[in-house]
C-alpha cells in the first residue's frame, strides 16, 4: 500500500501548504515524494516526539503537515505530543502509520500496532481512515487533506482478488452478498476474506462488509437490513478488543435497539503462543484468518 | 525593597514596569490561592522584556514552562493585551486563564503548554513554518532549566540546529531549582550553556532580571541555528523570604506573607 500512498501524495505535490515529515523511514518507497517535494519533505530523524510537535507548529502556521512512520512509532512514542500539541488545538495534522496490526509480522511485537486506532480515537476530534485496498488511497488522501482536523491513516497490505475491482472507498462497503450471515471486517482484513467468501455458494456466502473509517460511521440501510436478517454477526479486526470498532458497533446496536444476530467479535489477542511469525501466522493464532472467520459464522461453540 | 540595577532614564520605565507587574502577579496569586509563585517571579522580567521590547509583527512566543502561566498573563496585562478583569478570572471556574496556558481563546498564546518538553519542538515547527511562508518574524520560546531533563528538548534542539532555524530564540530560565531539588542535585547539566555551545550554537548568558540586558541579547541575530540565551535568575526574585526556596515552587501565600511580599517589592 506504500506505493499507492506515495503515488497518491505525488498528485498533491503542487499544494504549497503540503509538508511531509518522516521519522527516518520510507526507504524504497518514498524517494519519489522526497524528490518531488524538495525542502517540504523533511526527514525529522529518529525523534518522533519532536516530529509531532514540529508538525503541530507547522499546522498552526496554516500548513498541512503529514507525519509518517511505522504504525507503532507514530502513535505510541509521541502520544502526549499528539494529545497536547495536535488534538487539544484541533490542528489538521495527518498521522500515517504503516503496517497497522501485525503488518510487520516476524519483525516482532515492538513493531506491531494492535492498539493504534483505539488509543487515538480517545482523543478529541481524531478521525481514523483504514483503507482496505491500494486503490482506496486515491480517494482517501484527498479526504484527509479536506478533513481540517487531526486524523490517522492506518496503512496495511492491500489484498485484492485479481478478478474483481473493489468498489470505491466508502466508510461502509459491501463486498459480497449471500445468505450465510454477516461479517464486518475492518480495513485490509476484508480484502483477505473477499476471495474466500466469493467462492462459496449463495446459501453459505456471508454478506461481507468492509469498515474503513472511525469513529463508527452511520449504519447504512442495507447494512441494517443485513444485520436484521442474519442469525450471526462476526466483527473482525486486527486490533485488540479494548477501544475497538467492534465495541463501538455493539454499543451502537444496543443503544439504538437495532435488531442483529448473535455477535462474535474476533480481535487481535497479542501473542497467544509466545511465538512470532508472519502477519498470516498471527492472524491465524487469533482466529482472524479466512477459514476461522467463516467458521465463526456457524460454529455454535464459538458463540 | 526590590532593587533592579537599571541605570538611565529608559530603564527607569522598565524598573517601574517590573515593580507594577510583580505586585499584580502577587495579588493575582494571593487572591486565587495559587502557588507556583517562585517560578513565576524568576521569569517575569524575561517575559516583560519579550512582550514590551522584543515581539513585533509576525513574531510569536511560546511559554514552554507552562507553570509560569501567571507571569505570562501578567506580562500580557502589562503590555495591554489582557485587562484587569481578565486577571481576576485567574484560576476561577469558567476561566480562560487556567493554571497553565490554555489551548484557545487568548491572543498571544498559540499553544497550551504545561507538560514540559513540548515548547522547543512547537517553536521549531512555527519557525520552520515562517520560513516556508516567507515570513520574516521570529519565534521565541522560554523554557525552565529543569525542563532540559526531558529528552524531547534535545530532540528539538538537534532538529533546530540541523535545519539552521536562525529565526528561533530559546531562552532558559536558569533559576537552579526544579520540582523536588536543585538542578544540580536532580540531574546535573551544568553548565547548560556549554552543552548548547557543543551544538555549535550561539549562546549568550545574561542576568535574567536585567530587562535592558535581556532586550539587547534577544535582539541578537544568530547564524547557523537558533539563538540560545541562558538567563540567570533567582527563583522568587524580589521577595526576600521566597528567593531560592524550593517550597515556593508550590506554596500559596497567606495574608501575612502576601503583605510582607508586597513590602519587599515596594511601590513603583
Amino acid at each position: 500500500m506504500r506505493q499507492a500512498f506515495c503515488d497518491g501524495l505525488l498528485r498533491q505535490q503542487d499544494r504549497h501548504d503540503f509538508v511531509f515529515l518522516t521519522g527516518d523511514l520510507g526507504f524504497r518507497a518514498l524517494e519519489p515524494l522526497r524528490e518531488a517535494l524538495g525542502s517540504r519533505f523533511i526527514n525529522a530523524g529518529v525523534a518522533e516526539q519532536n516530529m509531532v510537535s514540529v508538525a503541530a507548529g507547522l499546522a498552526r502556521q496554516g500548513l498541512r503537515p503529514w507525519v509518517y512512520s511505522i504504525a507503532p512509532f507514530v502513535f505510541a512514542r509521541p502520544f502526549e505530543q499528539i494529545r497536547n500539541d495536535i488534538c487539544l488545538h484541533g490542528l489538521p495534522v495527518v498521522l500515517v502509520g504503516n503496517g497497522g496490526g501485525y503488518g510487520y509480522g516476524v519483525m516482532g511485537s515492538t513493531h506491531h500496532a494492535l492498539e493504534d486506532y483505539g488509543v487515538l480515537l480517545t482523543l478529541s476530534g481524531m478521525e481514523v481512515f483504514i483503507p482496505a485496498f491500494d486503490d482506496d488511497l486515491g480517494s482517501v488522501i484527498p479526504l484527509l487533506f479536506a478533513a481540517g482536523h487531526p486524523s490517522y491513516l492506518r496503512l496495511g497490505l492491500g489484498e485484492q482478488p485479481r478478478s474483481w475491482a473493489p468498489p470505491p472507498f466508502a466508510p461502509w462497503r459491501k463486498l459480497t452478498t449471500g445468505n450465510g450471515g454477516t461479517i464486518i471486517a475492518v480495513g485490509p482484513l476484508a480484502g483477505s476474506l473477499w476471495g474466500r467468501c466469493a467462492e462459496l455458494s449463495e446459501s453459505e456466502r456471508p454478506n461481507l462488509w468492509c469498515l474503513g473509517q472511525l469513529p463508527l460511521p452511520q449504519l447504512t440501510e442495507e447494512l441494517l437490513r443485513d444485520l436484521a436478517r442474519s442469525p450471526r454477526l462476526v466483527i473482525a479486526e486486527e486490533h485488540v478488543a479494548q477501544g475497538s470498532a467492534g465495541h463501538a458497533l455493539a454499543m451502537k446496536l444496543i443503544g439504538s435497539r437495532i435488531a442483529a444476530g448473535v455477535l462474535r467479535h474476533v480481535t487481535a489477542l497479542g501473542y497467544p503462543s509466545g511465538r512470532y511469525g508472519s502477519q498470516k501466522f498471527h492472524r491465524a493464532e487469533c482466529g482472524l484468518d479466512p477459514d476461522s472467520l467463516l467458521a465463526a459464522l456457524t460454529d455454535e461453540a464459538s458463540v | 525593597m526590590l532593587q533592579l540595577s537599571l541605570p538611565g532614564s529608559e530603564t527607569m520605565e522598565m524598573q517601574r514596569r517590573a515593580v507594577l507587574a510583580r505586585r499584580r502577579l502577587l495579588q493575582m496569586h494571593f487572591e486565587s490561592g495559587v502557588g507556583h509563585i517562585g517560578g513565576n517571579l524568576s521569569c517575569l522580567d524575561i517575559l516583560l522584556a519579550i512582550h514590551h521590547e522584543v515581539l513585533s509583527g509576525s513574531d510569536q512566543f511560546i511559554l514552554s514552562k507552562g507553570h509560569a502561566a501567571g507571569a505570562l498573563y501578567v506580562a500580557l496585562w502589562s503590555a495591554g493585551r489582557l485587562c484587569d478583569d481578565d486577571l481576576k478570572q485567574f484560576h476561577r471556574d469558567a476561566t480562560l486563564l487556567s493554571g497553565h496556558p490554555p489551548a484557545r481563546g487568548i491572543d498571544g498564546i498559540p499553544f497550551a503548554t504545561g507538560s514540559l518538553g513540548h515548547g522547543v519542538g512547537l517553536s521549531a515547527g512555527l519557525a520552520l513554518g515562517q520560513r516556508f511562508l516567507g515570513q520574516d518574524g521570529r519565534v521565541l520560546c522560554l523554557t525552565s532549566d529543569g525542563e532540559w531533563n526531558e529528552g524531547s528538548t534535545w530532540e528539538s534542539l538537534i532538529f533546530a540546529r540541523h535545519h539552521e532555524l536562525n529565526n528561533l530564540v530559546v531562552i532558559v530560565d536558569e533559576n537552579g531549582l526544579q520540582g523536588f531539588g536543585t538542578t544540580a542535585e536532580v540531574a546535573d547539566l551544568s553548565l547548560l550553556s556549554d552543552k548548547f555551545r557543543a551544538f555549535d550554537l550561539m549562546t549568550l548568558e545574561v542576568d535574567g532580571h536585567d530587562q535592558a540586558a535581556l532586550t539587547e541579547a534577544l535582539q541578537t541575530r544568530p547564524s547557523g541555528g537558533p539563538l540560545m540565551i541562558v538567563a540567570r535568575t533567582i527563583k522568587g526574585c524580589g521577595v526576600s523570604f521566597m528567593e531560592n526556596r524550593l517550597e515556593w515552587h508550590y506554596l500559596p501565600m497567606n495574608a501575612e506573607q502576601y503583605d510582607r511580599a508586597c513590602q519587599d517589592i515596594g511601590e513603583p
